[in-house]
């Protein structure tokens, strides 16, 4: 579980993360967005106690970040910007080393050291130097570093950045994994589709403020307003005798196509489609616009920065 | 037990896998330890015969452990590039991060790297020293005793870890490897400098001495951990800072601390000055027990050492001594001589030297340069009583008169020297160490401008003016 209050860090004159408050229990995943520099980076580092907050608080895996650094650095994993990597040991000395630092026991660590270059197709590669590594394969060894000691809490910084969709998509499925098993998860990325997939709650960071905050649905109402549905005719159909009822909104007509905003979806979707099947309407399709988070991340983008290339 | 230093080690062997994987650390290393024994027994060996022809027996005795402590230096010189790269190299690579992100407490992450440091080049100076000792068995050349072998064995281990520590120090504060092995230089030629005292003392013949310089290589050695460990913050090492010279900050930063909040000169003297002053207090309180301590033994010291040389010194050479004390100084000569200028600016110029040697030994020099010079008060009376004039005389006429604004200048000047020390090696939370060492300056500054530089223009004006005519009016 990870809480902060007013959470900030200053760097000389400049503040790298400005009063971020965010809430994440177990069993769910907060996805932070944002450019480059945003101030992502230094908010994970103030929730791995390796950073001081300038101003503010914050509770890891219940331990406070200020006071308890150790008890939290033990309670979590991390994948950092850097995966970090001794590029003369082999993946099997490498977690070796790190299940010792985090004091697991010779068993715990074999069972571990196992599972995890077995889950990320590492066996084999596990006793050649990581220097021989990909990028890819790299990358999914820093990631069995960071969940060796099986942390509850797991802070994870561009996860599948450099793999490919096969084992970007595994470890998309080990993250899964880790939701259900009620691990706590804040993800770095700037994969939105990735975000989209996995993601519980979604904050915002522009220059160390979160400027939107929420789940995806919640995004999506707050930055691109409320859903359109486009219902589609099979023939030209006139549609000027059909009554919407209160709460919808028309947006468009043509002669074949009748696109509506609808502020209750639940409610109101059965409504028009009953309304339209009375009047015989030879409905071919009723289909939500498409509002993707890239959407959602642009228009905030374009909101705050006076974007002008974005749709 | 294990669970407190066990990580440790952990963090030492990873470091030594990996140091021992790389063939540019074995190839030397492995050069050291073959190369300089030969290349030192050659050297002594013809050394040796060259001194022989002259006679030179006793020299030709020392040469093989000058060459043992000679051979124990370079494999630590060369090895120091592990301890410079220990953090600053990890923060380049990148593999930093994890580690700082693990369970574990600084000191361990810290004792890891410099026991990682420390063994390479001691195993390679042992090894070096085996190799050498057996090449001198099969020559004619003399084996030192045990006790000189036992003493060199612990100075070039002293010297590992004096030179480590300060290596850990400089890979802890640098920003990158290059600029961690510039100033290597600044860990490497000190201790060649210490070595050839060192090697000074074993041609000399006093080996006893050589235990004094290994334990005050071994305090070094643990002054510098702890200032290491006072200035370790894991945000340091995931910081963006560059190597440049912020000169802006600088200025601003050593401003801000030497003026404080004061708003005029009485109040910066109240305020800023005052609390200064407070700081140093505890460091003044130990400084005067040493003061008195000091005065004692050199007392002592002098009364017994001078009693020896009065009974074999020539009676007409004391006699002219008592006489020169006695008589009426020249108070022209002296006015031509030693003008009021002229004291402040020697005394002045004495407050910063201690200053700046006390800054870059964490404080020690500074004590023994005061040490040094109160003694001399202890010794002046001890040699009055030994030629039996009157001390209380000589001492409440030639140095009180000045020594009022005099002594109290020169206590404040070293305590602030000392609290720069000790404040150095405590941890400074949220400080950095520029940040430390800026604040520090800026506080000894205040001390120097406010209270020393007017005590000791005081004092050099009544050492001119009031002290020589107090003087001649006691002789005469």
């Amino acid at each position: 579980m990870i809480e902060t209050h007013d959470l900030s860090k200053q760097f000389h004159d400049f503040w790298a993360v400005d009063g971020v408050n965010l809430s994440v229990q177990a069993g769910q995943i907060l996805a932070l967005l944002g450019q480059n520099g945003a101030g992502k980076t230094t908010t994970i580092r103030m929730l791995t106690a390796l950073l001081a907050p300038t101003r503010g608080s914050a509770r890891v895996a219940g331990y406070d970040v200020a006071t308890q650094g150790k008890e939290i650095r033990a309670s979590i994993g991390v994948l950092t910007e850097q995966h970090g990597l001794y590029m003369r040991m082999s993946a099997h000395e490498y977690l070796e080393f790190f299940g010792k630092v985090y004091g697991l026991s010779l068993e715990q660590r074999k069972l571990r050291k196992d599972q995890l270059l077995e889950y990320f197709g590492l066996a084999e590669a596990a006793k050649r130097r990581i220097g021989e590594y990909s990028k890819g394969m790299r990358q999914k060894l820093a990631l069995a570093r960071a969940m060796m000691h099986d942390p509850g809490v797991l802070l994870l910084d561009e996860p599948t950045s450099a793999m490919d969709p096969e084992s970007a998509r595994l470890v998309r499925d080990e993250i899964a994994r880790l939701k259900s098993s009620q691990r706590t998860l804040v993800l770095c990325s700037h994969n939105l589709t990735e975000v989209e997939a996995l993601a519980d709650q979604i904050a915002i960071i522009y220059r160390g403020k979160i400027l939107r905050k929420g789940t995806l649905q919640e995004l999506k109402m707050q930055v691109l307003g409320q859903p359109e549905y486009e219902v589609l005719f099979a023939e030209d159909w006139d549609s000027n005798g059909l009554e919407l009822p209160q709460g919808v909104e028309l947006v468009s007509r043509k002669a074949n196509s009748l696109k509506i905003r609808v502020a209750r979806p639940q409610e109101m979707n059965p409504v028009v489609l009953s309304r339209l099947s009375k009047l015989s309407a030879p409905v071919m399709a009723f289909q939500e616009e498409s509002r993707s988070l890239e959407q959602v991340y642009l228009k905030v983008m374009e909101e705050v920065k006076g974007f002008t290339n974005v749709h | 037990m294990f669970t407190k230093f066990g990580p440790i080690w952990i963090i030492a062997k990873r470091e030594l896998t990996d140091q021992l994987r790389d063939w540019r650390m074995i190839a030397p290393m492995g050069i050291l330890i073959l190369f300089f024994p030969f290349l030192a027994n050659e050297f002594a060996r013809r050394a040796s015969n060259f001194i022989a022809q002259y006679g030179g027996e006793a020299i030709i005795d020392r040469l093989v452990p000058f060459s043992l402590l000679i051979i124990g230096f370079f494999p630590i010189s060369v090895s120091l590039v592990v301890a410079l790269e220990a953090f600053v190299g990890e923060k380049e690579r990148g593999t930093i991060e994890p580690i700082l992100s693990a369970p574990l407490e600084d000191w361990q992450i810290y004792f890891g790297k410099l026991i990682s440091g420390v063994i390479p080049p001691l195993v390679t100076s042992y090894a070096s020293f085996g190799i050498y000792l057996l090449l001198v068995m099969r020559q004619n050349l003399t084996l030192p005793t045990p006790l000189v072998f036992l003493q060199i064995l612990l100075l070039t281990t002293a010297h590992a870890f004096l030179m480590v520590s300060g290596a850990i120090v400089v890979s802890v504060q640098s920003t990158s490897v290059k600029a961690a092995n510039l100033l290597a230089s600044f860990i490497v030629i000190p201790v060649a400098i210490l070595l050839e005292g060192e090697a000074g003392l074993l041609f000399w013949g006093n080996e006893h001495i050589l235990w004094w310089a290994i334990l005050g290589v071994l305090i070094g050695a643990l002054l510098i951990i702890r200032l290491g460990l006072a200035h370790f913050q894991r945000e340091y090492f995931i910081g963006r800072e560059v190597d440049e010279i912020n000169l802006r900050w600088l200025g601003r930063t050593f401003w801000q601390n030497f003026r404080g909040d004061a708003r005029s000169i009485s109040e910066w003297y109240r305020v800023s000055v005052g609390g200064a002053l407070k700081k140093i207090f505890p460091a003044a309180l130990v400084l005067l027990f040493v003061a008195g301590l000091t005065i004692f033994l050199s007392y002592r010291w002098t009364a017994a050492t001078g009693a020896k040389f009065m009974e074999t010194a020539p009676q007409a050479d004391v006699e002219k001594i008592k006489t020169d004390l006695l008589h009426s100084p020249d108070l022209r000569e002296i006015r031509e001589r030693v003008n009021a200028p002229y004291l402040f600016m020697n005394n002045t110029r004495a407050m910063v030297v201690i200053f700046v040697v006390g800054i870059f030994t964490l404080g020690v020099l500074g004590v023994m340069a005061y040490m040094l010079n109160i003694s001399l008060i202890g010794g002046l009376f001890g040699a009055m009583q030994v030629l039996g004039l009157p001390a209380w005389k000589l001492f409440l006429g030639g140095v009180l008169p000045h020594g009022i604004f005099e002594l109290p200048a020169f206590l404040i000047g070293c305590a602030a020297v000392l609290y720069c020390g000790v404040s150095f090696v405590t941890p400074q939370a949220g400080k950095s160490f520029g940040e430390t060492g800026v604040q520090l300056f800026a506080e000894w500054c205040k001390l120097f401008v406010g209270v020393i530089v007017p005590l000791m223009a005081l004092a050099a004006v009544i050492e001119a003016h009031v002290t020589p005519y107090i003087l001649a009016a006691l002789a005469s």
